[in-house]
This record gives structure tokens, C-alpha cells and sequence, in this order.
């Protein structure tokens, strides 16, 4: 009991189990880890609820439909389970502005995280959707299958990542 | 809905509750060790991502020799990896959470990904979604024949898993013994 009340536990480990988890992904629902492409999916559901056959007719919501499915589920349940983890271990807590030891009005003024969050954001849905992929998708699932072009886009998320948190913090 | 579908929608869901489970007691979900990953002070998010690699790509290729499981690469053009994944990334550092990430700063209480956070990346998306089509052929062109390493060199895939297993374990032996 007292290890699932452990506020964090080794990075190893808990690689490890992603790893266990990616197999019995393929074994029992046939998909890989992966999250973005829900979004994606999110924004059409959304859309069409304004204008239906503008979103029928784009030839994206054509090929990723604008329903409910595995991965859309995937990520409700991430949001579960952080909750219990957090809940378990005493480290949920309400807050707006990140603890951090890198300090910016990018992260420590409200106006200025509403701006980096949301137009962070808006680049994160974008970019991961021209890749094809996020640091789930590409990063684990098709590194771990040795997909070429995911190793490339992993390599890339970290390059631009690292050299602008550089040039911000 | 059918039973089947049914079916598929509670697997995602249980996997998913597990993946936020490990993601939010890992650390991953706090804006603090993302950046401090990109920041190059917290190695955090690469011990798990490269130890979920090596587990991950054993016991795959290990499955699939035996018939169990079928891959589904991703198969992307250069086009979309390098400038998507290069956006991609400006995005992270600003946010500090990816997309899989942010679902769990959302369920550990950090407003700032439940609400403006996911705003955006549905915003982002949605945005990629309308001009897809205006862009596709262009970026589509020079995918990759055969995705996968193994079919590309034409060789047997743990001629390059075991490798590769052993250059990932010496850059975390180095990242331990580096102190970080």
C-alpha cells in the first residue's frame, strides 16, 4: 500500500510498464499508444455541430471520421487515471499556475500562461498533426515498431523543443 | 452502438486509465519536469520514453515473430516529420505538456492544461484539419517505400533491435552515472 501512496515512482519503472502496456495494446485491442489524432477528432465533433456539411466534406474528417473511438477513449481515461494516481498519492491539487523552478511570465503571470498555454497549444495540435504523431505515437509506439519517419519526427519534437525552452527560460 | 464497438471503447478506456496512472506517478505530467527536460536538467521524460522504447520494441518484435500481433507503423514523408515535428515542438516548450501529457495535468488538477491548454490543441488541430487538403499531395510526396528500418536495410529486424537495445541502455547507464 504504501508504494502506491509514493508520491513518484522510478522513471525506469514506470517505463517499463508502458512498455508491458504497448504489447498488451497490440495483443488485445490491435492499436498502438498513441493520443493526438483525438484531438484532431474533438475539433470535428465540435465543428459539425455548426456546420455540418463543411466538416463532411473535408477530406480530413473523411479519413479520421468525427466520432468516439479507442483512442478518443484512451485519452478520457488518461485523465481518469492521473486523477487516481494523484488522488492516491496526495499530489492533486487545483492550480492555474505551474510550480516551477523556471520562472517566466510565461508561467508565473496569468494573462501570460493563458497565452502560452493556449498558443502552445494550438502549435502542439498543429504540428503534431501535420507529423502525423506526438511523443506517444511517434516517440513511443513507432520508435518501438522502428518506424523510420517516427524517429525522425521524435528527434525533431525534442530539437525545436529544447532550443526554444532554451531561448525562453 | 454494437457489442463489438462497445467492447473496443471500454479497452481504450482501461488502457488509457492505466497509461494516466503511469504518466501522472512517472512525473511526465508536471509542467516543471517537461521543461526541465527541455531545459536539459531533468532527464525524467527520456528514462521513461527510452526504457518504454527497449521494453516495448522487444516484446513486439518478439510477439510478432510468433504471430501474435500485427504492426502498424506510421509511415510519414519527410515533409511532415522534420516541419510538423520541428513545430511541434516550439509548441511544447510554450505549453510545457504534449498531447498525451496534457490529458493528465488536466486529471491531476493543472487548470492551465484543462482549459486553455486543450483549447488550443483542439484549435490546432482543427485548424491542420481544414487545410489538409489544400497541402496534401505536396506533403504526402517522398513517403517512405517500406516504413520500418528492418524492411528498408532488408535484414532481420534483431539484427537491429539488439543494438540498438544496447545503445539506449548505455545512454541511460550515462545519463546514471553523469548524475542526472
Amino acid at each position: 500500500m504504501e508504494f502506491l501512496r509514493q508520491a513518484t515512482w522510478s522513471p525506469y519503472l514506470v517505463g517499463f510498464a508502458i512498455g508491458v502496456l504497448s504489447w498488451l495494446s497490440f495483443l488485445i485491442s490491435r492499436k498502438a499508444l498513441g493520443t493526438s489524432t483525438s484531438y484532431a477528432r474533438t475539433s470535428g465533433m465540435i465543428w459539425q455541430k455548426y456546420d455540418r456539411d463543411l466538416v463532411l466534406n473535408m477530406k480530413y474528417y473523411q479519413q479520421y471520421l468525427p466520432e468516439i473511438d479507442w483512442q478518443w477513449m484512451l485519452v478520457i481515461g488518461i485523465i481518469i487515471g492521473s486523477f487516481i494516481s494523484s488522488l492516491l498519492s496526495g499530489e492533486f491539487s487545483l492550480t492555474f499556475l505551474p510550480v516551477t523552478e523556471f520562472e517566466s511570465v510565461l508561467n508565473q503571470n496569468f494573462l501570460g500562461r493563458i497565452f502560452s498555454a493556449l498558443a502552445g497549444g494550438m502549435l502542439v495540435g498543429f504540428g503534431a498533426r501535420w507529423s502525423g504523431g506526438c511523443p506517444s505515437g511517434h516517440g513511443i509506439s513507432g520508435t518501438l515498431q522502428l518506424s523510420l519517419s517516427s524517429w525522425i519526427a521524435a528527434i525533431c519534437f525534442f530539437i525545436s523543443g529544447i532550443a526554444v525552452a532554451l531561448l525562453l527560460y | 452502438m454494437t457489442a463489438e464497438k462497445k467492447s473496443r471503447l471500454i479497452k481504450g478506456l482501461i488502457t488509457g486509465i492505466i497509461f494516466g496512472f503511469l504518466l501522472q506517478r512517472g512525473g511526465a505530467t508536471r509542467y516543471n519536469v517537461i521543461i526541465g527536460q527541455l531545459m536539459l536538467q531533468d532527464f525524467t521524460v527520456v528514462k521513461i520514453i527510452v526504457t518504454a522504447i527497449i521494453t516495448g520494441m522487444i516484446g513486439i518484435y518478439f510477439l510478432l515473430d510468433r504471430g501474435l500481433v500485427e504492426l502498424s507503423p506510421k509511415n510519414h514523408s519527410l515533409r511532415q516529420v522534420i516541419p510538423g515535428g520541428l513545430i511541434f515542438g516550439v509548441g511544447f516548450a510554450l505549453l510545457g505538456y504534449c498531447p498525451g501529457t496534457i490529458a493528465g495535468a488536466a486529471g491531476q488538477g493543472s487548470l492551465d492544461a484543462l482549459i486553455p491548454g486543450l483549447i488550443g490543441i483542439t484549435l490546432g488541430s482543427g485548424l491542420y484539419a481544414r487545410f489538409h487538403e489544400n497541402f496534401e499531395e505536396l506533403l504526402v510526396k517522398g513517403s517512405f517505400e517500406k516504413p520500418t528500418l528492418p524492411e528498408r536495410w532488408k535484414i532481420n529486424h534483431w539484427k537491429i533491435i539488439i543494438p540498438l537495445a544496447g545503445i539506449l541502455l548505455a545512454l541511460l547507464l550515462l545519463l546514471e552515472f553523469s548524475g542526472l
